[in-house]
């Protein structure tokens, strides 16, 4: 399977493109509503770029979270072991809201991604796959993902279902399947080289495996969006499907793509969560499509589409991780969690709407 | 593909003499003494109600969805207890968490005219009504676990003893950190919403009052799944670098919490579980983690509500109890399982 960086990239001209041109079209500028700021290479859109101010008040927000847990708990939070495991808590969420990233600009919704997670988690630590130690329990975990994500693309871009509603019944039904598999029961994981993946031992330079993963997953998800002709592709069907269609874009093609994409982000979140907990469970994943999809909107990913960074996703998922982190630091309970992460949400909207109304 | 097994035929059969071994215990409440002679004495103490066959029974039998390994242990034993009578027939829903699919799956089982309902009500307080509506068309009602608001929607009730799981959970501790000075404990809860939560840290933090001494440090509620259970663990540690006991209310979230004191490669505190898994009573047996000790929550009750229900449908009392009727409700104790005693419970762990 290609990862997600260098399929695009092998694709632009190669294109069926009823109008002659099209692709080299495509290359220079984008099409459909093209947001602000994203056109050229100029040195100055990419200043603008970079200094988004929607990325800015996230890290802004980011900062005042950490002020506020160096004062709070100066000893515990601001440790080495504490940022460890906030980056750790951020990654399997944090590569599940990539993949959900492109899905939303794209103009559509991935409501699977937990039941993705878990039913891949659950597969991949059958017994059967653990005779086939660490590289078994991986392969496992992407294929069971890429295959969920396969039907939803095939549903979404060739059955022309709603992606709300195909999404929907994967969401059931991939859940449903995963208690089955685990006939309800976690299951334990014996594989020694996935154990050690999740353990000090293996750090590298200080830094988590999964945290590199995620890392990896992040600085490709920016690529691809903003360096390649699939990355502009889905940003303009995003915006105008209908533009995109007519300036030769193969936009099935392309939303089939996207929910490959998304699954097999969920398919190396669930390894990761494997490796996380030690074990593979049919209520693993529980509510992260709605974490996902919070994390992409407070980012200033536009829920219709056509609009959105993988760096403000990335940044959202990390202020939710460090806000559960802060709490439980200074022992808040989970409902004071849940208060605060709604009302973060709200003011994130808020601000995004007073900006772009005039 | 082969689908996981997580236990060997052997440990399925001694989970099944466990069973019958652990029912003999918990459905009777009491047992005669002079069934020891016989080889059998498990199984037949197992059918203490009254293990001739007699008239035909079916029962019902709905359940929340088995997505926890304590709920899918519910539905094993109600499965293998009903096969162990020829005379009843077990008629069993979809389990589900959904209230009203619930109230409907129940609501089919009425109209199928069963003779006795046996209900785990993924929450009781919302299904009162139906547990009337049964219980008025005739049908008896064994309310298994969750309570039901009422009790004029269930003839019997047998369940855990959620309060006095947390305070053997906190006797237990207290008696370990009996001589330490300044001693800091803290807990990890299972659903802050469900009411056995709430009446399991009730029953903590009384026993806790015993111990001058102790002192609850801290307490975040995950929600018995392993995930929250290692990422809520993995919180609690980084805010307490130094405390001696910890609680956790459920031992399949202490898959994950187990996980997370080994990734923070912490081991200066005693942990005890909840529920009594496998993993954790083999944990408690090898000696070699934290885990020294579980309180049992034991899913054999459901093994014991189709024998009260088959005693129901009989019209019959339980066998070595002077009634002529069954009970209107059985608690069940939450044993401390440690590694004196382990070898003991061990049988009825499940997986």
């Amino acid at each position: 399977m290609n990862s997600p960086g260098s399929r695009p990239a092998s694709s632009p001209p190669a294109d069926p493109a009823p109008v002659p041109g099209a692709g080299a079209t495509l290359t220079a500028g984008p099409v459909g509503k093209p947001p602000a700021g994203r056109t050229g290479t100029d040195p100055l859109s990419r200043l603008r770029r970079l200094a988004d101010l929607r990325n800015l008040s996230l890290v802004g927000v980011l900062a005042v979270l950490i002020a506020v847990g160096g004062f709070t708990k100066p000893d515990e939070f601001l440790s080495t072991d504490n940022l460890q495991l906030v980056l750790t808590q951020a990654s399997v969420i944090g590569v599940v809201t990539v993949g959900m990233t492109f899905v939303i600009i794209s103009g559509g919704i991935d409501l699977s991604v937990g039941a993705m997670v878990a039913l891949a988690s659950v597969w991949a630590t059958t017994l059967a796959t653990q005779d086939y130690g660490l590289g078994g329990i991986l392969l496992c975990a992407v294929l069971v993902g890429l295959g969920c994500g396969l039907v939803n693309g095939v549903l979404i871009a060739y059955g022309g279902m709603v992606p709300f509603i195909a999404t929907l019944a994967m969401l059931a039904s991939a859940r449903g399947l995963a208690v089955q598999i685990s006939d309800g029961r976690t299951q334990v994981v014996t594989v020694d080289p996935v154990l050690d993946l999740g353990l000090p031992d293996s750090y590298v330079l200080g830094i988590p495996p999964l945290v590199i993963i995620f890392a990896a997953v992040t600085v490709l998800g920016w690529l691809v969006l903003n360096r390649t002709t699939f990355g502009r592709r889905t940003v303009a069907i995003g915006g105008n499907a209908e533009a995109a269609r007519l300036a030769g874009i193969d936009v099935k093609r392309q939303r089939l793509t996207l929910y490959l994409l998304s699954g097999l982000c969920c398919g190396v979140a669930a390894f990761m969560l494997v490796v996380l907990t030690g074990s593979g469970q049919s209520t693993n994943g529980n509510l992260y499509e709605l974490d996902a999809i919070a994390a992409a909107i407070i980012g200033g990913t536009l829920l219709s589409g056509g609009r959105g960074t993988i760096t403000g996703s990335v940044l959202g998922v990390l202020v939710f991780t460090t806000i559960t982190n802060l709490f439980a630091l200074n022992n808040l309970q989970s409902d004071v969690q849940q208060i605060a992460k709604g009302a973060i949400i709200v003011a994130a909207v808020l601000v995004q709407k007073g900006r772009s109304t005039p | 593909m082969r689908f996981p097994q997580s236990s060997s035929p052997t440990s399925r059969r001694s989970l099944l003499l466990g069973t019958a071994a652990a029912g003999a215990l918990f459905a009777a409440g009491c047992t005669s003494n002079e069934n020891n002679d016989s080889d059998e004495n498990s199984k037949q103490a197992a059918n203490t109600a009254n293990d001739k066959p007699g008239k035909a029974v079916t029962i019902g039998f709905a359940g929340p969805q088995a997505d926890h390994g304590w709920l899918n242990a519910i539905n094993e034993q109600a499965k293998r207890r009903a096969k162990e009578y020829k005379d009843v027939t077990l008629e069993i829903t979809e389990g589900s968490n959904d209230t009203a699919q619930q109230i409907g799956q129940i609501e089919t089982l009425i109209n199928k005219k069963v003779d006795v309902l046996v209900i785990l009500p993924a929450d009781g307080k919302a299904l009162t009504q139906v547990g009337l509506k049964a219980m008025r068309a005739g049908i008896p009602v064994v309310n298994l676990d969750r309570v039901f608001a009422s009790p004029q929607a269930y003839r019997c009730w047998i369940g855990g003893d959620n309060y006095g799981m947390g305070f053997n959970a906190g006797q237990y501790i207290g008696e370990q950190l009996k001589g330490k000075k300044n001693a800091k404990v803290i807990e990890l809860a299972g659903i802050d919403n469900l009411e056995l939560t709430r009446q399991r840290t009730e029953g903590f933090n009384d026993a806790l009052k015993n111990y001058p001494n102790i002192k609850k440090v801290g307490r975040q509620s995950a929600e018995f799944t392993v995930e929250s259970g290692q990422s809520k663990m993995a919180q609690l540690l980084q805010a307490h670098s130094d405390f001696d006991a910890l609680w956790n209310h459920d031992d399949d979230q202490g898959v994950g919490a187990e996980r997370a004191i080994k990734q923070a490669g912490r081991d200066d505190f005693l942990m005890v579980g909840g529920a009594g898994a496998k993993h954790a009573m083999d944990a408690i047996k090898a000696g070699n983690t934290v885990l020294k000790a579980t309180v049992l929550y034991p899913p054999t009750m459901a093994a014991s509500a189709i024998d009260l229900a088959r005693a129901l449908g009989q019209g019959k009392g339980v066998g070595g109890l002077a009634e002529l009727e069954i009970p209107a409700s059985l608690t069940l104790y939450s044993a401390v399982v440690t590694k004196d005693n382990v070898d003991e419970y061990l049988p009825t762990g499940f997986s």
